[in-house]
């Protein structure tokens, strides 16, 4: 049971009790990512989200991190393409903490120059970090290359010149523009009364004015013309191949169909997917048990925008990128032109059931999908999710491979390892 | 605290041929969790990385089940089983919707006793393992992590080995090395068993003993003890140079205390004000958000059924790992001049005791918990006696368990990533 809220100040209000654990999460997220940067800025809404862990003068910078770990708690953030999420979770009785400091610092982060410098070295280090991947560098570039006008053009933590370049006032401007009760979803799960929390949610949140709502930055990507093809060449010892195709936006019906082909080609996803195996999925038959890849995976996120569903794999010695492209677009072929079995169509289902089981078992797993949910459409799409993927049909299935996973539709990208020479290796 | 898993509401039993089963009701799921450990770790191999390559194997196939058959029955109900390689232990875990219970055991009982090693199975998986071994030669963290055991521990010590082999042994382990170990080593006898979920205990006890009651193994070999893992004395540094990374993964750290040391509790405490309380303890405070040096920096306390690493880790941009490296030793010697103050002990306290309630949210964290607790002994009350452990430590043990393992000048110091500018040994200077 849940009831969702509209604060006469805009901001949404979700509260699910659970009882099972004495624990409460509350999370706050605001309708702002990287889909929402502009050139020049790119990287602004992870920044921001790491300033907003700096301090109010109600809670100076290290205060919070203190009081949250004594209350035996834990807190985090995370930036989306289309959210920055806040959330902590803590023994119930001890909840109001969260529930002040969110409040607070929706419209009190100071942003105090030399904390921006600071950050400034911390953010690029963590870019530095990915790019220690090879992956991290061919999903950048397979991603710029599939959206050459949408914002999901880049990357979440941003171009390393717009890091260097970005100025406090940047930064601030960016967290007065989109950080207000109506552009954000308030969402509790756990272990308390629904009335009693409501009521101390409007008296924490009622006074914060509601803000002008960002006009949407949507520059709508045009249907892709033809196939592209970027390759990466770094230094590295493994081929990896990555093939991206624009996808449906979460709540559009062909995104559950969407799911369901990559259940049964890439293995289960979705909420709670990744807890299962994907052994028996077409592309471990086809790229690992041919001894093609040593790894592969589909991923098709949940947006606001259409995305991309793309399919990953990571080369054995000596097998080339051609090889592993080619088994991939014979198995998307096959998914275009039959139908699934019903065996494999009915495990689908079978295992969207047990993952969506998965992902309720925890507060903070609720409050995560719900809250994902309501800032796109509504709440409504996580609870019905077992329901879409129970009515779908073989049918369905080739009608979104026919659909979206068509040549001029998708973006292939190769990573191809330079061999440098490195220090003797370590025995 | 009644709601803590203990011996109110955890049902314990041992079969007759030494298998432990620990059994934790949950209504409030709908799944369950298996969990649990046999005497077959690493620390028993003679070629390193075999029980890592045994444990992936044991998936390949059995006599009763091929691969294909063992995980079309596995996926086909949104099921989960693992087995894993531990240090000491060969580690299990599955998870099913809790209806799924039986085969779930069923599937478990079969592949730890019945693994048929199919040799095109096995070959796949070793080009796997080896595609894989090459992988981590690029792996920043994986080869600072290597380096540091390789010096922090002597060559006889099974911890100076990493449990995933080399490409060199293997591309050498046989067939009938698998079979070997799995003959002489897997068995029944220390084996741990738990199972938290939506079960009834008394049956699922009753499920447990129908399917892995019989499993008799008399080659099964004792438990060997380990060698001494000498303290260490003298710096020790070495950076690994990896072209085309962009950050520095370092570790700096010693041998610290095992499970069982009469100070482990006191090590978990300062190792909290160290590099884990309030985003990530003093270091954090130093290093990430006074110095803007780093995007992680913590401290981690390894111990388990020996001593395994007391270390800090950190990701640094390569011309600042000179003051990093400055920074984590001064905080060392902070901690082994100063006592720490009421409150700052205090909080770290009130952190460690009170996150249990988190750390217990999950079938899995429920599960984790009590094979800890059987598996090192520390009694099924444990968690009951826990806050009062924790709130008995004093700054002054903290101070002299400080000075039992840490040094600012005898520690390894680990790195991989880009050529570092200034040779990381003038750090020292």
């Amino acid at each position: 049971m849940i009831e969702r809220h509209t604060l006469d100040n805009g901001l949404t209000v979700l509260l699910k009790e659970s009882h099972a654990a004495p624990l409460i999460t509350w999370w706050v997220v605001y309708r702002v990512g990287s889909r929402c940067e502009r050139t020049g800025q790119t990287g602004i809404s992870h920044w921001v989200e790491h300033m907003l862990f700096k301090g109010t003068p109600t809670y100076p910078a290290g205060y919070l991190d203190k009081a949250i770990d004594r209350a035996g708690g834990t807190w985090n953030a995370h930036t989306w393409l289309d959210h920055t999420a806040y959330h902590a979770t803590l023994p119930a009785e001890r909840i109001d903490l969260a529930l002040d400091l969110e409040a607070d610092r929706m419209t009190n982060a100071q942003f105090d120059p030399a904390e921006v410098e600071s950050e400034r070295t911390v953010i690029i280090s963590e870019r530095q970090g990915s790019e220690n991947s090879p992956l991290f560098w061919l999903r950048e570039a397979v991603q710029a290359a599939a959206f050459r006008v949408h914002p999901y053009h880049h990357t979440i933590i941003g171009d390393t010149s717009d890091l260097q370049s970005m100025t406090r006032d940047d930064l601030y401007g960016h967290y007065q523009h989109h950080y207000m009760p109506n552009n954000a979803v308030a969402i509790a799960v756990g272990a308390f009364d629904s009335a009693t929390m409501l009521e101390r949610i409007k008296a924490v949140y009622g006074d914060i004015p509601a803000g002008t709502l960002p006009s949407p930055f949507t520059r709508p990507e045009p249907p892709q013309q033809g196939e592209r093809r970027v390759h990466i060449e770094r230094p590295g010892n493994a081929n990896y191949v990555q093939i991206a195709y624009h996808a449906p936006a979460f709540g559009d019906p062909d995104w559950f169909k969407l799911a369901t082909l990559d259940s049964i080609l890439g293995g289960p996803g979705g909420p709670g997917g990744g807890a299962i195996g994907y052994r028996t999925s077409r592309l471990y038959r086809h790229l690992i048990e041919t001894e093609i890849a040593a790894g592969a995976s589909g991923d098709l996120s949940m947006t606001a925008d259409p995305f991309l569903y793309k399919l990953t794999a990571v080369l054995r010695d000596g097998r080339h990128h051609a090889e592993a492209e080619a088994v991939i677009l014979e198995q998307i072929d096959r998914l275009q032109n039959d139908w699934v079995s019903e065996a494999e169509l009915r495990k689908a289902k079978k295992q969207a059931r047990a993952a969506f089981a998965y992902s309720n078992e925890r507060v903070g797993g609720q409050a995560y999908y719900l809250s994902y949910a309501e800032t796109i459409d509504s709440y409504q799409l996580f609870l019905t999710y077992p329901d879409q993927i129970e009515a779908i049909t073989a049918a369905d299935i080739q009608a979104v491979a026919q659909h979206y996973l068509q040549p001029r539709q998708r973006t292939v990208g190769w990573f191809i390892p330079q061999v440098v020479s490195n220090a003797p290796y370590p025995r | 605290m009644p709601d803590l898993p203990g011996p109110d509401n955890i049902l314990r039993h041992t079969l007759p041929n030494g298998i432990t089963v620990l059994i934790r009701e949950n209504s409030d799921a709908q799944s369950v969790v298996i969990d649990g450990l046999l005497r077959a770790g690493a620390v028993y191999e003679q070629q390193h990385g075999l029980v890592n390559f045994l444990s992936a194997a044991m998936m390949r196939g059995t006599q009763r089940r091929d691969f294909a058959t063992l995980h079309e029955e596995l996926e086909g109900v949104g099921a989960s089983l693992d087995i894993d390689s531990g240090v000491h232990h060969l580690l299990f875990d599955g998870k099913a919707l809790a209806e799924d219970l039986p085969l779930l055991l069923d599937l478990l009982n079969d592949v730890l006793r019945y693994p048929s090693f199919p040799e095109t199975q096995v070959e796949r998986l070793r080009g796997e393992m080896l595609t894989g071994l090459k992988l981590q030669q690029q792996n920043t963290r994986y080869m600072a992590s290597k380096l540091f055991r390789q010096h922090a521990y002597p060559a006889h010590h099974p911890y100076h080995h990493g449990l995933s082999g080399e490409i060199e042994t293997i591309s050498a382990i046989s067939l009938d090395d698998l079979r070997a170990f799995h003959a002489q080593q897997v068995g029944p006898q220390g084996m741990i068993v738990v199972i938290v979920g939506n079960v009834q205990a008394n049956a699922a006890l009753q499920a447990v003993a129908d399917t892995l009651g019989d499993w008799h193994n008399p080659h099964q070999a004792p438990p060997s003890p380990l060698p001494d893992a000498p303290p260490i004395t003298r710096p020790t540094i070495e950076h690994f140079p990896i072209a085309g990374k962009s950050q520095v993964d370092l570790l700096l750290g010693v041998v610290g205390p095992s499970r069982y040391a009469d100070d482990f509790l006191t090590a978990r405490v300062a190792n909290n004000i160290f590099g884990v309380f309030g985003m990530f303890g003093r270091l954090g405070k130093v290093i990430r958000e006074e110095q803007g040096l780093a995007y992680y920096s913590s401290s981690q306390l390894l111990g388990g059924h020996g001593p395994g690493a007391w270390r800090v880790s950190a990701g640094v941009d390569p011309s600042n790992v000179q003051q990093a490296v400055d920074s984590i030793r001064q905080q060392i010697a902070r901690l082994l001049a100063e006592p720490v103050g009421a409150d700052e002990l205090e909080d770290n306290k009130l952190n460690i005791m009170g996150s249990l309630p988190l750390s217990l949210e999950s079938n899995e964290g429920v599960a984790a918990q009590i094979v800890a607790m059987e598996s090192y002994g520390l009694g099924l009350d444990y968690l009951y006696r826990y806050s009062d452990a924790i709130n008995s430590i004093t700054a002054a043990q903290i101070q002299e368990t400080m000075a039992r393992y840490w040094s600012p000048d005898a520690f390894v110091l680990t790195s991989a990533g880009p050529e570092i500018a200034v040779p990381i040994a003038s750090v020292l200077q």
